[in-house]
């Protein structure tokens, strides 16, 4: 096997006392995806983050395409950044903006591409994910919260990223337009042949677009596997989790 | 036995403290790297139009009635007094002393930390609680450089501008009153004006704007930066824009008043 698109050692990250991530071990191959799930609070957001280089974590290391993420220089990062894309858990469009400034955003300040070719590309990227191209002069806020989400999906891919991370994608949604959502990042990690990372807690989600899962508890990676040993799993805390009981070993903060 | 009670006390003092100066660090780093970022590339034009006009134009209300009213309540103030000694004739130039160098840029800065500092914060508070600013560092663009930057050289460049035309419109004010209401000769008026004219007067007040127009935006962008948790977060970073920006430009307004003119 070729070296991990992203290799995770020993990752540490605190704020002041409370500890979150607490050595984080974790691997994702070139064009895997991998979902990882946990209770809210449970700092999945600030792997993802971290990766980013958006935080910098306490001790640790983390390698993309074989170069160190921790403690690169602005300039490094914004050549990272140019790499990977993200789906924001609410959108996080730019309201001031119309959608196609939004999909195209990254293609016309990064890539130097014209506006007009920009808008075109934009267009056709959200017909991508079943936008009608009129969409694409209206402000974000005008949009419900399944278009938008649709429309960050269209910005994550719009730049042709090789990593894509996806920070709660269903969450908000009704069944039917999540797994309308799901189907749309399946299709579109496939189509890019990204490295997908996905955080979620809604396990029909996970289950749909997981090559492999990995569940996150008290700042650790408990367990991983393929959603087939997942339902095996003699694993407690995974059992519970994916069972959404409230008996078991994981005990909820009140 | 004494331990305990010194104990809390000095935690009780030191505390505060402590919060003070790491915020004052993390401010001064915030500056550092806002005015990095005005001098390197790339160079958002179009935001830094859009923040020209934004604080510039529709500010121009603002300023007007803030500096004619200012003008003229200081021609009735002056003549007032002045009649005391039998030097109403000052009257004109006293008008335009302090509009030029103390109430047009410091009235107008006000006035403007209240319009433009709190809708930058607002915005930005925004723009950080909704992830917006992620998003941009995750589209490879540096936010100091995208959000920061163009409204810190807008305000800088825009202020002054405005003072300028808030001396006018100041200077005016107090011709009117001093005119139609005092009964003052108008040719003789702008006679004394015009001898009173001082370059160093209005550079004065320029430099004063431009200051002003720093502290504006970068307490505004600051607040709205470091804002968190949601609707309330933005709300307090509002406010605190207004109120220690206001503050900070009542402080350099002495602190450069006392750099041209102290002896």
């Amino acid at each position: 096997m070729s070296n991990p698109k992203i290799k995770i050692t020993n990752l540490h990250k605190a704020f002041g006392r409370k500890v979150v991530l607490d050595g984080i071990d974790l691997e994702i191959a070139e064009g895997e995806s991998l979902v990882v799930i946990g209770g809210s609070g449970t700092g999945k957001s600030v792997l993802i983050k971290c990766i980013q280089g958006i935080l910098t974590p306490d001790k640790g290391s983390i390698l993309v395409d074989d170069q160190e993420v921790v403690g690169v220089s602005e300039k490094e990062k914004e050549l990272l950044h140019s790499k990977m894309g993200m789906l924001f858990q609410g959108g996080a469009l730019f309201d001031s903006l119309s959608v196609w400034e939004n999909v195209a955003f990254g293609l016309i300040e990064n890539q130097n591409m014209e506006r007009k070719a920009a808008k075109m590309e934009a267009i056709r990227v959200l017909r991508q994910v079943g936008l009608a191209p009129d969409v694409a002069d209206l402000s974000p806020s005008e949009l419900s919260g399944g278009m938008q989400k649709r429309v960050g999906l269209a910005r994550a891919i719009a730049t042709r990223p090789e990593i894509i991370f996806f920070d709660e994608p269903t969450t908000g949604l009704d069944p039917i337009m999540s797994d309308v959502i799901n189907d749309l990042i399946i299709e579109s990690v496939k189509g890019l042949g990204a490295t997908a990372l996905t955080i979620t807690h809604d396990m029909a989600s996970a289950r749909k677009i997981a090559d492999r899962i990995a569940m996150l508890y008290q700042g650790k990676i408990i367990w991983q596997g393929t959603v087939k040993e997942m339902d095996k799993t003699n694993n407690e805390y995974v059992r519970q989790f994916i069972n959404g009981s409230s008996q078991g070993p994981i005990k909820v903060e009140v | 036995m004494l331990v305990r009670p010194i104990q809390k006390f000095l935690r009780k003092l030191g505390q505060p403290l402590v919060t003070f100066f790491s915020r004052l660090g993390e401010l001064s780093l915030f500056v550092a790297r806002s005015v990095y970022n005005c001098f390197t590339p790339p160079f958002y034009l179009n935001n830094i139009w859009r923040q020209l006009v934004d604080i510039g134009f529709y500010s121009l209300p603002v300023v007007a009635l803030t500096t004619i009213f200012a003008g003229m309540v200081i021609a009735l103030q002056s003549y007032s007094g002045f009649s005391r000694f039998g030097a109403e004739s000052a009257v004109a130039s006293v008008v335009l002393i302090s509009v030029t160098r103390e109430l047009a840029p410091a009235l107008s800065a006000l006035m403007v930390a209240g319009r433009i500092g709190a809708a930058m914060a607002a915005e930005i508070g925004t723009m950080r609680v909704t992830e917006q600013i992620d998003a941009l560092t995750t589209l490879s663009t540096n936010p100091f450089k995208y959000l920061i930057a163009p409204r810190v050289i807008a305000s800088v460049i825009v202020l002054p501008v405005l003072v300028m035309i808030g001396d006018v419109i100041g200077i005016f004010g107090g011709y009117v009153v001093g005119v139609y209401q005092l009964g003052f000769n108008p040719a003789n008026y702008i006679k004394s004006t015009i001898d009173n004219l001082q370059a160093l007067d209005i550079t004065t007040g320029l430099v004063k704007a431009a200051v002003f127009g720093f502290i504006i935006a970068v307490m505004g962008c600051y607040n709205g930066y470091k804002s968190k948790g949601g609707a309330q977060g933005v709300g307090d970073a509002t406010t605190n824009s207004v109120v220690s920006s206001s503050i900070l430009i009542l402080i350099f307004n002495y602190i450069i008043t006392g750099m041209f003119f102290s002896k």
